[in-house]
């Protein structure tokens, strides 16, 4: 997570000790600074105060001043006389001022803590052997944290509805729900779809749809990842896996320029589901519905599982010998891709400038949302310009490339990823050049490839990405690749030794870096992947601020200030 | 309609139940009505707000707090218009005078009302009306249409350059309806969820985040007199700091219960049951008392009240001594609250009592924060299982503990109007509660009533 460094700090007294914070926070993310935990459940940092959960009370004073003459009143010894409000107050929408003092750990605030976490339980079933959110569960951690340990309610616990299908992808077990509003904020203010509400009163109060509306909007999984309990489940992920079993690594989403950082859930090599991590700069807490869908592409059928020449599944030292001897001739052209990664273009635009050959490329274009998911369906196309692999916008097609090859101008072609005939390559043009296709998935003009290679899906290799904010991150491997596969890098590397006859050139991600920044002058100078993996960097985008970029205005995107000021 | 008492000093009810009075412009106009607003309007707007800070009148809605250092508080900086909102919610239980002013004689409160804005500068007023006052909706539009018609509301009022359009909205049915915050949200258009203090006090950020006066049908209605008066006349009425009358409504097992309007302070809540009201059914004796509607904290017939007063002078009060103002039943521990004297006899099963108040506010929760959300319902389980054989010794510690959870850690007053009770209930006849553990479904006194 990266957050703004350039705040303005204040003093105040946490539990009687004086301690600097930014002005302007509230007294539960001020106490976090300096490691003291005020439990909440309402609260969420991206989204508006509601105040009602009441979990967060602290004790809280400020200076006293004399009422007439405004002047600060102080005690024998000196220092302020603090007036402390006679109740404990919400920490939550309790913002910091000079002097303030708060007291975090008391017993009334202890007394407040238990006395919540009992009325939270007095209604809520005993579901956690069978509820999705145990393990991950906000009322099971602050009951054993803060709670009194033993019940005092001996009435009937409310009955409400236990399985309501809010949408496609939401199902919700109105009893576990401690109406705490998140869900309902979040769809009005990030998702702006305002379809969630309560309805009934006091204890009775049960959240649903509004009438003929559903929670179906693309960001719907969020409501299921910022619900403290487990009230909201995603009904993909319901059942299905204890979340103590699962791995957790970072990642960065590919479906649009947006480059949302997540977290990839995995359990013995399978991945189980995709969460968003929080980047302040990026996607603060979200990503869309259908980026968390993606995984599932890592075992579609149409899965490049062996390396081939000529329809023959080879030995891939022997496949990469003949894609060497391919790109020995005259004639080359490389269809780089906006979904390789900083690394893999970095190495691809080596082997541009040792075969000479000429770059094509093709953009992924849709619909811009104004959130999370952007016009730019690619996760590095500004990759491709950093790395000056290319100093053209792309088209959203390659007629440039069936014009070459229709003039006789390209006659091997070297692909990464790309579908050439979706992209206006024609059928005879493809028959008539020699093909090399590095790539994951296959489809219908790597079947006319004489050379195959196989590669690794971001979930199962190391790399980075550029966002649509010219911040450069790192995603990390969550599962290994299928038998025998090699990354790209590895295979890029391979070839690049081969071609240029020079042994012992390192895979190694950091080195890769290394060495593009020693043949190249560009804006990726001083940093590595390494890291990338410890905190994402922006990185200067201003000499590409003539371009059109496709991207509209967005949540922490704004397409005139696309360049770092 | 009341009887009127003779020792009464009726100001706002003055015409109330006349019988040659009705709610209609010409008899209004008959009696002065109207006139104070050209006196006004001869002010300037902060000339008005000074009489009525001078004036010292408190809020009739509950709280007491005074209402032109509340309209000080405005937010006049931020160049956002300015609204005055009427609450006529009136749903507190034991409270019935603002449905006798707005159905009796609507024009009052308009003319109280638009002197109020233009003293505060709001060019839109609204009135919020409880929903089940159906009829008192149409009075109200009907002589707002005639005030609009003769000039004393809307565009131009009295032939000025201020305007001030003034419009009945009906409420929503729930009594949260009549917190401030949650009368604002909810005549936004949304459920009625009281809201967070701060950052949203009304004055500042109200009614569409603009500044924002709510008060009372009551208060409203004294800003009229006050302006005939001036604000240091209308001091004079009363004792100082409970200025003016005050309308107090009484009901429970008293012979003859109604509204009564005092000086505050002429009296004690002792005349007021045994003189005025008639005192209780024959045979009967006092049990308790709730001096100041549901919310207000329970007094004990036999109970003693000591102490000093504001001003220095010591007290030593019998229930029957408290005087009726602002501060005597303040001084008891309890409140004056909103005028709701209600009185229970020898014959009330205290604890009943409490369970009935309990499903009140266990209903009238609106969900929105845990401590009430759940408190309120919980106490209302358990005193519902005491009433149906299934006490226990330890519930009236539980009651207190459960009441002490919700005080003071809500996000409106009703927390400490839904624990309020309980907590003097049990603490004042605790003996009810737990000799209620020796009561079972089948040795109940067959004489006790039914819980609704
Ligand atoms: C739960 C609750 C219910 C209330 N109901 C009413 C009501 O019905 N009528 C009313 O005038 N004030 C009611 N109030 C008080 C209002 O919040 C507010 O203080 C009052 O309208 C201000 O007017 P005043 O200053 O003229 O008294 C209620 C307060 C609470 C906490
Ligand atoms: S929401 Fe939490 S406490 Fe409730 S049943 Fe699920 S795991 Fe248990
Ligand atoms: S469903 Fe979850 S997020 Fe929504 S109000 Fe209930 S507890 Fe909060
Ligand atoms: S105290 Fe009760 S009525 Fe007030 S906001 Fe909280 S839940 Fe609603
Ligand atoms: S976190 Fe819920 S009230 Fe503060």
């Amino acid at each position: 997570m990266i957050s703004p460094t350039t705040e303005e700090m204040v003093t105040i007294t946490l539990n009687g000790k004086e301690v600097e914070v930014p002005t302007g926070i509230n007294a539960v993310e001020a106490a976090a600074l300096h490691g003291q935990e005020v439990p909440h459940y309402c609260y969420h940092p991206k989204l508006s105060v509601a105040g009602n959960c009441r979990m967060c009370l602290v004790e809280m004073g400020t200076p006293m001043r004399d009422r007439s003459t405004g002047e600060a009143i102080f005690e024998e010894d000196g220092s302020p006389k603090i007036g402390w409000v006679p109740k404990p107050v919400i920490g939550c929408a309790t913002n910091v001022s000079p002097g303030m003092h708060l007291r975090t750990e008391s017993d009334l605030v202890s007394e407040c803590r238990e006395g919540i976490m009992e009325f939270l339980l007095v209604n809520h079933p005993l579901d956690c052997p069978i509820c999705d959110q145990a393990g991950e569960c906000r009322l099971q951690e602050f009951a054993t944290d803060y709670g009194r340990g033993y019940s005092r309610y001996i009435e009937r616990k409310n009955v409400k509805p236990k399985r309501t299908r809010l949408g496609p992808r939401v199902t919700l077990d109105d009893e576990r729900c401690i109406l705490c509003s998140r869900c309902i904020r979040f769809s009005q203010e990030v998702a702006k779809d305002d379809v969630l509400g309560f309805v009934d009163r006091g204890s009775f109060s049960t959240l649903t749809c509004f009438p003929g509306k559903e929670l179906a909007n693309n960001y719907s999984l969020n409501t299921v990842d910022i619900c403290p309990v487990g009230a909201l489940t995603s009904t993909d992920f319901r059942f299905k896996m204890r979340v103590w079993f699962l791995k957790e690594t970072k990642s960065i989403c590919t479906e649009s320029s947006a480059g949302c950082n997540t977290i990839v859930s995995s359990r013995e090599g399978v991945i189980q589901r995709i969460t968003p991590r929080r980047n302040d700069l990026v996607n603060d807490t979200w990503m869309t519905d259908s980026g968390r869908d993606l995984y599932k592409s890592v075992r579609s059928e149409s899965r490049i599982l062996r390396p081939s020449v000529n329809g023959n599944d080879l030995p891939l030292k022997d496949v990469v010998s003949s894609a060497v001897d391919c790109l020995r001739g005259e004639k080359i052209g490389f269809v780089v891709s906006c979904h390789s990664s900083l690394e893999e273009q970095m190495l691809a635009k080596r082997l541009v400038s040792l075969t000479n050959a000429q770059t094509f490329i093709c953009g992924h274009f849709g619909d811009d949302d104004g959130i999370l998911l952007s016009a730019d369906r690619s996760p590095n196309l500004r990759g491709a310009l950093v790395t000056g692999l290319i100093d053209q916008y792309p088209n959203d097609n390659l007629a440039d490339l069936n014009d070459a090859i229709s003039k006789g101008n390209i006659e091997t072609v070297f692909v990464f990823d790309e579908d050439l005939i979706l992209s206006g390559v024609s059928k005879e043009n493809l028959q008539k050049v020699s093909m090399v296709y590095l790539g994951t998935h296959s489809n219908n003009s790597s079947r006319l490839a004489d050379v195959v290679l196989p590669g690794l899906s971001v979930f199962e290799k190391n790399g980075s990405f550029v966002n649509r904010s010219f911040i450069a991150q790192a995603f990390e491997m969550s599962v290994p690749g299928p038998a025998g596969i090699k990354s790209q890098v590895e295979v890029l590397t391979d070839i690049i030794s081969k071609l240029s006859e020079e042994e012992g050139i390192s895979s190694d991600l950091d080195e890769v870096w290394d060495i593009f920044n020693s043949h190249n002058q560009s804006v990726l100078a001083g940093t590595k992947f390494s890291n990338l993996k410890k905190v994402s960097v922006p990185i200067d985008g201003s000499s590409w601020s003539h371009l059109n970029f496709v991207e509209k205005t967005a949540l922490n995107y704004h397409p005139i200030e696309s360049e770092p000021k | 309609m009341s009887e009127q008492s003779p020792k009464e000093r009726r100001i706002i009810l003055k015409y109330a139940d006349d019988p040659a009075y009705s709610n209609r412009i010409d008899c209004y106009l008959r009696v002065g009505g109207y006139q104070n607003l050209k006196k006004a309007f001869a002010m300037k707007p902060e000339e008005v707000g000074e009489e009525v800070l001078k004036s010292g009148v408190r809020g009739r809605g509950g709280a007491g707090f005074p209402a032109g250092m509340k309209w000080k508080f405005l937010d006049r900086k931020s160049g956002k218009p300015i609204y005055l909102i009427c609450n006529a919610d009136e749903s507190e239980p034991g409270t019935f005078k603002d449905r006798q002013i707005m159905y009796k004689d609507p024009h009052q409160l308009i003319e109280g009302m638009m002197i109020s804005a233009y003293a505060i500068g709001a060019s839109q007023a609204f009135i919020y009306i409880r929903a089940e006052f159906h009829e008192g909706a149409r009075i109200l539009n009907r002589a707002i249409s005639e005030a609009k018609d003769k000039g004393f509301c809307g565009n131009n009022i009295l032939g000025s350059d201020f305007s001030c359009d003034l419009v009945v909205h009906r409420g929503a049915g729930a009594y949260i309806c009549g917190e401030e915050t949650g009368l604002i949200e909810s005549l936004e258009g949304k459920r009625p969820n009281p809201r967070i203090k701060p950052p949203y006090f009304p004055a500042v950020l109200g009614l569409y985040q603009c500044p924002t006066i709510v008060n009372n049908v009551e208060t409203l209605c004294n800003v009229r007199h006050i302006i005939e008066m001036g604000g240091d006349e209308f001091a004079k009425i009363g004792k100082p700091n409970n200025t003016g009358t005050r309308i107090w409504c009484v009901s429970g097992q008293v012979m003859k219960p109604g509204y009564y309007e005092f000086e505050c302070g002429a009296l004690t809540l002792g005349q007021m049951i045994f003189d005025v009201c008639g005192g209780l059914r024959p045979g009967r004796s006092l049990k308790a008392v709730i001096p100041g509607g549901s919310s207000a904290k329970v007094l004990r017939a036999d109970e003693r009240f000591s102490g000093t007063l504001k001003d220095g002078t010591a007290f030593d009060w019998g229930l029957g001594d408290i005087p009726l103002d602002f501060d005597g039943p303040m001084s008891a521990g309890s409140m004056s609250g909103s005028g709701g004297i209600i009185v229970m006899d020898d014959t009330v099963d205290i604890v009943q009592a409490m369970a009935n108040i309990n499903a009140f506010y266990a209903h009238e929760s609106c969900g929105q924060c845990t401590p009430c959300r759940e408190g309120s319902l919980w106490m209302r389980k358990i005193t519902q299982r005491m009433c149906s054989g299934g006490a226990r010794k330890e519930d009236a510690d539980l009651l207190l503990s459960v009441a002490k959870q919700i005080e003071g850690r809500t996000i409106c007053a009703f927390g400490e109007a839904a624990a309020w009770p309980t907590q003097s209930f049990v603490t004042k006849f605790k003996d009810d509660f737990i000799n209620k553990a020796s009561e079972t479904a089948e040795n109940r006194d067959p004489k006790s009533l039914q819980l609704i």
